[in-house]
């Protein structure tokens, strides 16, 4: 937020604040660990507020569900923006002091009333006035979301039309209240901040500035290329261009999880050279000419993670890999070796401590510190310092120390795949409790809460196509078709249909999905797809 | 709330049993069919969860109406009342009222408890079994079993008759006394009359609680009026609620539901609670083996029990109040829904208490066939739609009571003393009875006795006097003993007849008053089958919560069946071991279920000596 890549809030908090307005996540699913802080808060009183084309697990906890049309989150939240402002909750004292842009956003926000906003997301536009007066009036709330704000082709302007609501409203920088992305693995946040995104370095920092890329070059005594690299959505228009030949791949499954699944399988079928390091033999690795076993990050490694409210953490190797598999250090360390770089072969802590020498927000965590303290929330930026319970708190200082907080102008944008008689359903993706994105680390294990993977459709649709539940149908969108059984789901509204990607070898979900790129983030627009349900033409029996 | 339903769609019937308690539903949400105002909206969270405390009434309108809880019922009632399946099972399942499993629609319950056994209980039951089949077992729409006290130990043996159906199809009477003949017939599908309360045995001068029962209508507030209703609270609108508070203070009157607390004490402390709002709860689940005094008031008095409900809600400053009545009291919840309803036409209930500007109204809530809910704590858990467990004491019900909030919790008997402690002066009422226990008590007289029924004596009457009132024996029997309080009291003897009834009279000889029940065992008593009877009841009703009573109560009954058995090597060691079983229940229960589970038993191992060879 505003510079920095986290959560502003910790978990604590969201048990004492008054409103939740959970918007594009089914947390109780895909974040239980938050979701229990959450519900805490519930018991002590706060009102919940669920934003999701679809009634989740999560939603049936709410006070209240907005049941939006996929990809209107703008035309939401502008609206939401709007009548704050028509109805006096902006804090213009904090406005005033605290951010830029605001005129420039209240002109934007003008043209969203209630009544367009009920046009362009079908919620009533009394519901979308009785969530403006809450969050209006709550003292304390926050904002969270998942991916249902972020695998939009607009990812980055709907996160900031949330971030907008905030700001107008002072909500951002005190206990009780913020901003959280919440984070589909223990280590989403960890990975960003260690610098596996193509423009930062590890601690957040601008690949792009030269201040910032010195002090790494210093201790690598090596220079660092000035421009920003690839993300996942470029780096497959560059092997699709055959710019990008070669790809080395660390714990990933793209084979599966890539919108255009039939698209992202030929084009990595098709490179020169593809290295594979995983725990399993995915997908992907299955296309790799070759592949590096690694040792389970969660079981089999020393290290740390970070979780959504920015907390570092200790991991600790518990069991010895099997034969063959070998420490992720170890072994870029030995293809940094056959390039001719001896980095010798540091422990998970030399790493860590080489870090903490270059990134300043985690500089004051040392292992022991870790240890002592239960995990540490960055910023820390010595040993003394106590990490940092939620961000942007200086926003609230006068005057306001370092740069105001910008408001962004916004506009609601549909998704690309539009709507047609010949593709008139909506299909949204998402995930479930029991199973972890293509399934690499779940597939594997049983749980009594899995069913058998199926296309799930409101029962007024499947009335209206003539099928029954548990049919075989033939799913389509634009870029293609699969063979999938339907199972009605009553929580679906007609028009809506639903598909994880958990089980990608029995529905090929991404054979659907559109790779419609935000390019500001990289993101594809997973979240949504015009697809048509067809009935599979019997055999006649002779 | 996360609802994952599994039980197949509701029927029709059990829609409708649901939708006339809760009204029909809203939403798909809610359980209703989807509209087009479902596709994008939702309400629900802290409003639909407040609802919880409807579980109760819900599974009684399925029980009533359907006769079993399915799981296409229970969980249509858990998306009406965004209440998970599993936990709804549990509550339903804690309950004896509830049955998980298809029922014929007639039931005919017949006590097989200590005043029912002396009477003949169990010569019924093995005629029954002889002339219809064992208990339990469903024939031709019927089924007969044992059960527990009914509360109607005055006409002994007594059984209780419930059809379920539609609506008005759904009937529930008593049989008392039950005969072979009678409970053959209705099993049989003959029809039943509902009987009305027997004349009292004493003569209206000699009753004070009990003055109207007999003479009023019970189910006209004209009638009431014209005796001398509402004057008490007329009286407690001018002392205001400080004045009230003072009197009943002065009356030092005591609880009668058993603990025996100062009841102008609790009253002060509620009134004082800076949490609002305030609750009350009149307690009226008698359910004590032997008991059935409030029963008599609630059925022959209603209107006495509501008038009292008011008065200590407006010096307490609750606005809203639960009569929790156990459900084999059919006639009693009528009775007393009717005063409800009278009271309200007329304005004595409602939004302005008789012109007060105070607003004050009263909810029956329907027990559900559990001992343990007699027990404060584990009733407000009953109200809120939970299990009927105990809590933990502290905090207690002044400060945190019924949904949390400071509860006023009293039981029938000791409200309606407070008619005449504000009609007569609290020290005027502290002039009846003993100095420390004052006024009168109503007493249940019941097994061999000639004229058994309630009783009302000033505190310190003799037990000799009380038992000479109700007749005495019988010709030529002699007294074996006399069960005072209940299945949680103890037995007294013969030598301990001169003992005063009062709080403090009945502590002196290690006895308690407890719930006011009398049973007196005369020689033709089957005394080892009464203390099996006691074991079997607390064994049954142990909500299980604490380890020692949960398994205490069970071992109690095994060593006793054991040592009824016959002569064994080791009865030195299982008298021994029983008295250490019931120290540990003594200690380590949380509630007085447990705490006093072994206390008759164990007054018969040492005052009459049943178990020593």
């Amino acid at each position: 937020m505003f510079g920095a890549g986290g959560g502003t809030s910790s978990y604590r908090e969201a048990e004492e604040t008054d409103l939740v307005l959970l918007w594009g996540s089914n947390a109780r699913e895909t974040h239980p660990i938050f979701f229990h802080h959450l519900l805490r808060g519930v018991r002590n009183g706060a009102r919940l507020v669920a934003v999701d084309p679809r009634r989740t697990s999560s939603a049936e906890w709410a006070d209240l569900w907005l049941g939006l049309d996929v990809g209107s989150d703008i035309a939401l939240a502008n609206a939401i923006a709007r009548e704050i402002i028509h109805s006096g909750f902006a804090d213009t004292e904090f406005i005033r002091r605290a951010t830029t842009g605001y005129d420039e956003y209240a002109s934007c926000v003008e043209a969203y009333t209630l009544e367009r906003a009920e046009a362009e997301t079908r919620v009533p536009a009394s519901a979308i006035k009785e969530v403006a007066h809450a969050y209006g009036r709550a003292d304390r709330a926050m904002i969270c979301w998942t991916l249902g704000i972020t695998e939009h082709h607009n990812a980055v302007d709907n996160v900031l039309a949330l971030i907008n609501l905030a700001l107008l409203t002072g909500k951002v920088g005190r206990y009780g209240c913020g901003l959280n992305p919440l984070r589909g693995q223990n280590n989403v946040q960890g990975g960003g901040d260690m610098g596996a995104i193509p423009n930062r370095l590890p601690g957040f920092q601008d690949l792009e500035d030269p201040a910032k890329r010195a002090p790494f070059e210093k201790a690598w005594k090596a220079s660092i290329p000035p421009k920003r690299g690839y993300h996942l959505s470029q780096m497959f228009e560059s092997m699709d261009h055959g710019e990008m030949r070669a790809v080395y791949i660390v714990g990933e499954n793209p084979a599966r999880s890539e919108a255009d699944q039939t698209r992202a399988v030929r084009l990595l079928g098709g490179l020169e050279h593809l290295v594979v390091q995983d725990i399993f033999l995915t997908q992907t690795a299955e296309l790799a000419h070759v592949v590096l076993p690694a040792a389970a990050g969660w079981a089999e490694s020393d290290g740390t993670v970070t979780s959504s409210e920015r907390r570092v953490q200790r991991v600790r190797r518990a069991l010895e890999p099997p034969a063959g598999a070998r420490d992720d250090i170890l072994i870029i360390c030995d293809i940094a070796r056959r390039l001719g770089h001896d980095w010798g072969n540091p422990t998970a802590e030399q790493v860590w401590d080489e870090c903490r020498s270059l990134s300043p927000m985690h500089a004051g965590m040392s292992y022991a510190r870790l240890d002592e303290l239960g995990g540490i929330q960055w910023p820390c930026p010595d040993e003394t310092h106590p990490g940092t319970q939620f961000l942007h708190g200086r926003l609230w200082q006068d005057p306001v120390e370092g740069p105001r907080a910008p408001f962004s102008v916004v506009e609601n944008d549909p998704p690309v795949d539009t709507l047609t008689d010949e593709f008139p359903i909506r299909l949204t993706t998402g995930r479930r409790l029991d199973s972890f994105n293509t399934g690499v680390q779940t597939g594997a294990y049983s749980s009594p809460l899995r069913e058998r993977e199926a296309l799930l459709l409101s029962p007024v649709d499947g009335a209206r196509l003539g099928i029954v539940d548990g049919e075989r149908v033939c799913a389509s969108s634009r870029r293609g078709s699969i063979e999938v059984p339907v199972r009605f789901d009553a929580t679906l509204r007609p028009g809506l249909a639903f598909l994880t990607l958990h089980f990608p070898d029995q529905v090929a979900t991404n054979v659907l999905t559109i790779d419609a790129t935000d390019p500001k983030s990289g993101t594809a627009e997973f979240k949504a797809s015009a697809i048509r349900v067809d009935k599979i033409a019997t055999v006649p029996t002779t | 709330m996360d609802i994952r339903t599994s039980g197949g769609p509701p029927s029709a019937a059990e829609v409708a049993a649901v939708d006339v308690v809760l009204g029909p539903p809203e939403s798909l949400w809610e359980g209703g069919e989807r509209t087009p105002g479902d596709d994008h909206l939702a309400h629900g969270g802290h409003a639909s969860r407040l609802k919880r405390h409807l579980l109760l009434p819900v599974l009684h309108g399925l029980q009533d109406e359907v006769g079993w809880i399915s799981r296409g019922g229970l969980e249509y009632a858990c998306r009406r009342l965004n209440v998970p399946p599993a936990e709804a099972f549990g509550v339903a399942s804690f309950y004896d009222r509830f049955a998980l499993d298809e029922q014929p629609p007639l039931t005919v319950a017949v006590c097989d408890d200590i005043a029912c056994k002396c009477a003949g209980a169990d010569d019924l039951c093995r005629e029954l079994e002889a002339a219809v089949g064992p208990a339990g077992t469903a024939k031709r729409g019927a089924v007969w079993r044992r059960s527990p006290c009914l509360g109607l130990c005055e006409r002994a043996p007594a059984a209780r008759v419930e059809r379920t159906g539609r609506g008005a199809n759904h009937a529930e009477g008593r049989l008392a006394p039950a005969s072979l003949d009678a409970v053959s017939a209705i099993l049989g599908g003959a029809s039943w009359q509902v009987d009305d309360v027997l004349p009292m045995p004493q003569p209206p001068n000699d009753r004070r609680l009990l003055r109207r029962i007999g003479i009023v209508d019970p189910e006209s507030i004209d009638s009431y009026r014209a005796h001398g209703g509402y004057d008490a609270l007329r009286r407690a609108l001018e002392l205001g609620p400080e004045g009230v508070i003072r009197e009943v203070t002065e009356a030092r009157l005591l609880g009668r539901g058993g603990a025996a607390f100062l009841t102008g004490r609790k009253w002060d402390a509620v009134a004082r609670a800076p949490v609002r709002p305030h609750h009350l709860v009149c307690n009226a689940d008698e359910s004590e083996p032997g008991t059935f005094k409030d029963r008599v008031l609630m059925e022959g008095d209603p209107f006495a029990v509501i008038e009292a409900m008011t008065i200590a809600a407006i010096a307490t400053g609750c606005e809203h109040g639960y009569l929790y009545v156990r459900t084999e009291y059919p006639l009693a919840r009528k009775r007393i829904e009717n005063a409800v309803a009278r009271a309200r036409d007329h304005g004595y209930l409602g939004g302005d208490v008789a012109g007060s500007g105070l607003a004050f109204d009263v909810e029956v809530r329907r027990g559900a066939g559990a001992y343990i809910c007699g027990e404060e704590t584990a009733l407000f858990n009953s109200i809120e739609g939970r299990r009927g467990e105990p809590r933990n004491k502290p905090p207690f019900p002044v400060q945190v009571g019924l949904f949390g909030k400071p509860t006023l919790v009293n039981n029938v008997e000791t409200l309606v003393n407070v008619l005449d402690i504000l009609g007569d002066g609290g020290a005027a009422f502290a002039a009846t009875g003993t100095p420390e226990s004052t006024g009168t008590r109503l007493f249940c007289l019941s097994g061999h006795v000639r004229r058994p029924g309630v009783y009302e004596v000033p505190m310190g009457t003799t037990l000799r006097a009380l038992i000479e009132q109700a007749g005495g024996l019988r010709e030529g029997r002699s007294l074996r003993a006399v069960l005072l309080g209940g299945a949680a009291g103890s037995f007294v003897t013969e030598s301990q007849l001169d003992v005063p009834l009062s709080f403090e009279g009945t502590r002196a000889i290690g006895a308690t008053l407890g719930s006011g029940a009398v049973m007196v065992l005369d020689d033709t008593a089957d005394l080892e089958a009464i203390l099996l009877r006691i074991a079997r009841f607390f064994r049954h009703e142990s909500c299980g919560q604490c380890v020692p009573c949960r398994v205490g109560t069970k071992r109690q009954e095994e060593i006793l069946q054991r040592l009824l058995a016959g002569p064994k090597p080791h009865r030195n060691g299982d008298v021994a071991l029983l008295a250490d079983i019931a120290q540990a229940m003594r200690d380590a229960s949380i509630c007085g279920l447990g705490q006093t589970a072994a206390s008759a038993i164990q007054s018969a191992v040492i005052q009459l000596e049943v178990l020593h060879g």
